[in-house]
């Protein structure tokens, strides 16, 4: 029986991590795994910091991952996958978008951004595997594309085929944006190094 | 064909299999999208009601006329539907009737963490409790089984994690069922009290027969490991978290029904384990029935009574293990959420913080503007509370009162339940003023349509209420209009309605920034030449703008020039 692996997916309601974990739940499911996938809901979400689960295995019990739990964390944000850093497995790796997003208690001035949070996430020993997502994003065509390049980035630390991703991009995005998406697939893969 | 589904989605799954044919619920998180996913089947005649009670009597209703018939909710929509249900007990049905209610452990999008179970139990109507997403779409269709076979409505009881976790899910054809033939009976179904006499008796029976059918392994199971000296009573999410956590090292009671529980079945499992626990979220209510059967269970002297649990509540609690973790030696600025950019609440908000009056809160994206930097909401209880205890405060304080207070409440609240209120006021006569935050959309739970957006729940062309005509209607003399993205009138028009007699409703409307027909302008810029950096512009809390280099600079990727900022800068620094 093989281990249930676990995944984070964290980042700030409205940066489209709902996409992501159904993105990354339908490719488990091609594969064949049991799978659970536990979201946030609802409008009033957005700004703040947000969290989904993503666990797979021959059979999942619990949908959540607690503290010490994720063999890794995808952040859509620099400071999020700080907050969460306590969720990760000893030898765990982060995946992460260098993008800072100003939480409320920094835009008012009653805190500050904490500087070069991902190297000291390095110097606690902890693989981070680092991008600007939102840069490839708007080289893909949208900002809005930060989700599936986050997906590209995180395709290569799974042993999930690029043709299987690359299928549930084609059923989870509208057909519109196909193009756009399959685009930051790429750059988000090619920005991530092995 | 095995699909990843929403619990909510199977439990819709589960209501079209079941040959459903009406389903009417209020949305709330986290049950929300067992309808919205219901309405994408044209087998189901889905709505939005006006309220919980409204939607819980319309699949009364349904059910007299012999359909299938659902209605969801929160678990604090059930205390707005309490009064049907309680009597429905009684009624019982003729085509199967069930209601879903979420709760919400750990509050995630709630105002309290009650527990729904007590209504099962004090409405004696059964309760089944899923533990994944299959469940949810099997016990769906075991409710209307026994919903039918024993005469009564069933409880199908969600928490969110299972409300809103994906799992696999065995997807089966529809059962098409004919409506079942009415028969007048008024024994049965009109609840006068000498009728209602002989229908007590019958429930009490019922509830006897219940719990032999959870006696039995049809729906409450037990699972036996050898060698395993701990047993765990548990259902739902809490049923997941015990087997993440001990596995095979414990045996299991795994309830599908909680209410009624059974006795034998309890106690039987008890004597097999040397140590038995009761693994619940929220109240004692397993635990409590155990005790009641003489047994000693370990429960709420080492679990919780507050808050969600996961696997880790059980290995520390259960095992005494703590987990391994890194951290970062400094302190995290916390994210909460915030209104959105170009949120009409914001202008709103920032208007009644300038006239400092009492403000009277409601349940809504709008709440958020009890949290700084607005901070601008003095009490905020329940669905329409707002208005009615806007009236209550002005009844003790008086005219001082009603020159320095405001009840705030969503389109979509205020059709809920805000209505009633207004109709107090108007009635009970105090100079109030309500003020209507028309955003055109039932925002907070995720845009659903709502009798003022002119829309039904699949999108199509509806009666609107004109807000209004209604209000008018209701005895308001004094009904005006303001748009809150301009701050000079909100301001003014409000501070004229504090001070105009006879009560009055302002209605601020501006469409949800985020519905997709809102053609959004291009976003601002700094002139950082006029710039002084005082941060004027700051004070509305706008997620675009922020101080770099002393300076103040708005996000072109978040920004929708909604303007509300333009206005608060004494340099007119910004523009676009």
């Amino acid at each position: 029986m093989s281990k249930v692996k676990s995944v984070l997916i964290v980042g700030v309601g409205g940066q489209g991590t709902l996409l992501a974990s159904r993105l990354l739940g339908n490719a488990l499911l091609s594969k064949g795994y049991d799978v659970k996938v536990s979201e946030v809901h609802g409008m009033s979400q957005r700004g703040g910091s947000v969290v989904t689960y993503v666990r797979y295995g021959d059979k999942v019990a619990s949908p959540i991952v607690d503290l010490g739990e994720a063999d890794l964390i995808l952040s859509f944000e620099a400071l999020e996958a700080a907050r969460f850093l306590p969720y990760l497995k000893k030898g765990g790796k982060i995946i992460v978008n260098t993008q800072q997003i100003d939480p409320m208690p920094v835009v008012t001035g009653k805190a500050e951004y904490p500087e070069n949070i991902l190297d000291k996430i390095r110097n606690k020993g902890v693989e981070v595997v680092s991008a600007n997502a939102l840069e490839l994003a708007e080289q893909a065509g949208s900002v809005k594309a930060v989700n599936v390049v986050l997906m590209g980035m995180l395709a290569k630390h799974t042993d999930i085929e690029k043709q299987v991703w690359l299928d549930t991009v084609r059923d989870t995005v509208p057909p519109k944006f196909l193009d756009l998406n399959l685009k930051a697939f790429e750059l988000g893969m090619a920005a991530s190094p092995q | 064909m095995k699909k990843l589904m929403l619990g909510n989605e199977a439990v819709a799954r589960g209501l079209y299999e079941a040959g459903v044919k009406v389903a009417s619920s209020y949305p709330g998180t986290p049950s929300t999208e067992i309808t919205e996913s219901a309405a994408t089947y044209d087998e189901i005649r889905c709505e939005w009601a006006s309220n919980e009670k409204v939607s819980a009597e319309a699949a009364a209703g349904a059910s007299f006329a012999g359909a299938r018939s659902f209605c969801g909710m929160k678990h604090v929509g059930l205390n707005v539907a309490a009064d049907p249900f309680f009597t429905m007990s009684y009624i019982g049905v003729n085509g199967g009737m069930m209601l879903a209610v979420a709760d919400d452990p750990g509050m995630h999008s709630s105002q309290n963490e009650q527990d729904s179970r007590h209504y099962a139990r004090a409405a004696k109507v059964p309760m089944l409790e899923p533990a994944d997403s299959s469940e949810c779409k099997e016990y769906t269709k075991l409710a209307y089984e026994l919903s039918e076979e024993y005469d009564t409505p069933v409880v199908l009881r969600l928490t969110m994690r299972i409300a809103h976790s994906r799992s696999l899910v065995e997807l089966d054809e529809r059962e098409e069922l004919p409506l079942k033939e009415y028969k007048k009976n008024p024994q049965k179904n009109v609840m006068l009290p000498a009728f209602a006499k002989g229908r007590h008796e019958f429930v009490e029976q019922r509830t006897e027969r219940l719990i032999e059918l959870a006696e039995s392994d049809k729906i409450n199971k037990v699972e036996l490991n050898e060698g395993a000296k701990i047993g765990v009573i548990a259902a739902g999410d809490c049923y997941q978290y015990a087997k993440e956590a001990l596995g095979e090292n414990a045996s299991y009671l795994k309830l599908g029904m909680v209410y009624p529980l059974p006795e034998k079945l309890i106690c039987d499992f008890a004597a097999k384990v040397d140590k038995l626990y009761v693994i619940e979220e929220l109240d004692d209510f397993i635990e409590a029935h155990c005790r009641k059967l003489g047994l000693k269970p370990i429960g709420k002297e080492i679990f919780s009574l507050c808050g969600e649990f996961s696997q880790k509540t059980v290995k520390e609690l259960v095992l005494g293990k703590k987990a391994e973790t890194v951290c970062l030696d400094e302190d995290i600025p916390v994210r909460p959420p915030v209104m959105c950019c170009g949120c009409p609440h914001r202008g709103l908000f920032y208007a009644l913080k300038k006239l400092g009056v009492y403000v009277s809160g409601d349940i809504g994206c709008y709440t958020l503007g009890a949290t700084a930097p607005l901070s601008t909401m003095d009490t905020c209880v329940c669905m329409g509370a707002s208005v009615s205890a806007l009236h209550g405060y002005n009844l003790a304080k008086g005219e001082d009162g009603e020159k320095n207070s405001v009840a705030v409440i969503g389109d979509s609240t205020f059709i809920h339940s805000g209505i009633t209120g207004l109709i107090d006021i108007a009635y009970n006569a105090t100079n109030s003023v309500v003020i209507v935050l028309d955003n055109s959309i039932t925002g907070m739970t995720g845009h659903q349509q709502n009798p003022t957006t002119g829309y039904n729940i699949k999108g199509d062309p509806a009666a609107a209420v004109n807000l209004e005509t209604l209000c008018h209607a209701v005895g308001i003399p004094n009904v005006v209009v303001c748009d809150p993205y301009n701050l000079d009138e909100t301001i003014n028009t409000i501070k004229e309605q504090l001070n105009t007699p006879g009560p009055s409703v302002v209605i601020s409307r501006r469409p949800c920034a985020l519905l997709k027909y809102v053609k959004h302008k291009p976003a601002l810029k700094i002139d950082k030449d006029k710039c002084i950096g005082c941060k004027k512009c700051l004070s509305i809390g706008c997620p675009a703008i922020s101080i770099r280099n002393k300076k103040a600079e708005i996000d072109a990727t978040q920004c929708v020039g909604c303007g509300v900022c333009t206005s608060l800068c004494p340099k007119s620094a910004i523009g676009e």
